[in-house]
């Protein structure tokens, strides 16, 4: 629902490094966003293309690298990924404790971008 | 032809929001305001619970609130009806309070008149839980009636917030919810997470509450008086 600014906000920050580094236009931008937070790819992805046009990175490709959330087993110390609409479940692969806490999945940062 | 370059960037999305964020909590610790960004679906509760915990800090503490809304002044207007200065920000749509808002309304209020303010942000367990909005402290609240899975739909929520109110609690013998899964889901997302079950209406468990707030804004007027004691 709040794809809109996130997106302004990946735009902003874009183009800020694109023009320090002088590039002639923004080709790629990759994300990674944990399966933690409720951004929806898809909508990135058409708010970029309409927010970018006459800008830099007008046509560049965003990739969202999904990164998994990360639970700990408190008994054995294991960590895993989990689904985590499934939570209720969790149980460790390792030594099938069922006492597991929230390590990661929170992710929400732009990892790189490519020029030309 | 050109060649393609990298460049690496690790900037997080949402940096600008943070930055000014971080601006508003250093304003309010210069100005020894605690704020406390309280978030919920809509008709958990949110300004029920802000009207009875201010009623009962009344004595001590001067408060002010943030409302957050899509369109409407309704609950700055309950608000302002118990004697509490309200600020209403309208979102026109937009689904959560950001950090600039929140300076907007800040603008508006007289810091040196108060001791905590509440953000009443918008209604909704999804977006607010990604925009810091400059607040010491994130408290949540899961009402009963919306039931003890609201972990597993909306886990981020319950992963940023350093306290869980579960309120209605005067609804648990109509409802199969159950408490001790409820706790036990919301304590594997966030360990940390202190829960307090309350109910509004009949003021259960609200004394626990707010001797928790009440301890968190005195510690927090404590550290600030301390900083400005070494500043001298």
């Amino acid at each position: 629902m709040h794809e809109l600014p996130v997106t302004e906000s990946i735009l902003r920050i874009v183009l800020r490094h694109a023009e320090e580094a002088k590039a002639g236009k923004v080709i790629g931008i990759s994300l990674r966003i944990g399966e933690m937070t409720d951004v929806i790819d898809e909508w990135l992805k058409r708010y970029f293309d309409y927010l970018s046009k006459g800008t830099l990175a007008e046509g560049a490709k965003l990739r969202v690298e999904r990164m998994p959330v990360i639970f700990r087993c408190e008994v054995c110390g294991e960590t895993f990924p989990v689904k985590i609409r499934e939570i209720k479940d969790v149980v460790c692969p390792a030594c099938g404790g069922e006492k597991a806490i929230f390590v990661s999945g929170r992710e929400f940062f732009i990892k790189e971008i490519e020029v030309i | 032809m050109s060649e393609v370059r990298l460049i690496e960037i690790k900037e997080e999305i949402l940096v600008d929001n943070d930055k000014v964020a971080e601006k508003i909590r250093k304003q309010l610790w210069a100005r020894q305001v605690f704020m406390l960004n309280l978030m919920s679906s809509p008709g958990a509760g949110k300004t029920s619970l802000i009207i009875a915990t201010l009623r009962s800090l009344n004595e001590s503490m001067r408060a002010g609130v943030i409302e957050g809304d899509i369109d409407s002044l309704v609950d700055a207007e309950k608000v302002a009806q118990e004697g509490i200065p309200a600020v209403q920000l309208r979102t026109g749509g937009a689904c959560h309070l950001d950090a600039v808002m929140v300076e907007l309304a800040l603008r508006e209020m007289d810091l040196s008149a108060l001791d905590l303010i509440i953000i009443e942000n918008v209604g909704n367990l999804v977006c607010p839980a990604e925009f810091d909005t400059g607040a010491m402290r994130k408290v949540m609240i899961l009402s009963v009636p919306e039931g003890d899975d609201k972990p597993l739909k909306y886990p981020l929520m319950f992963t940023v917030c350093d306290v869980l109110v579960v309120n209605k609690t005067d609804y648990l013998k109509l409802s199969d919810f159950d408490m001790k899964t409820l706790k036990e889901r919301v304590l594997k997302l966030n360990p940390q997470i202190k829960i307090f079950e309350v109910s509004c209406k009949t003021g259960e468990g609200m004394a626990a509450w707010t001797q928790w707030l009440r301890a968190e804004i005195e510690t927090f007027k404590k550290m600030t008086e301390e900083e400005d004691h070494g500043r001298v």
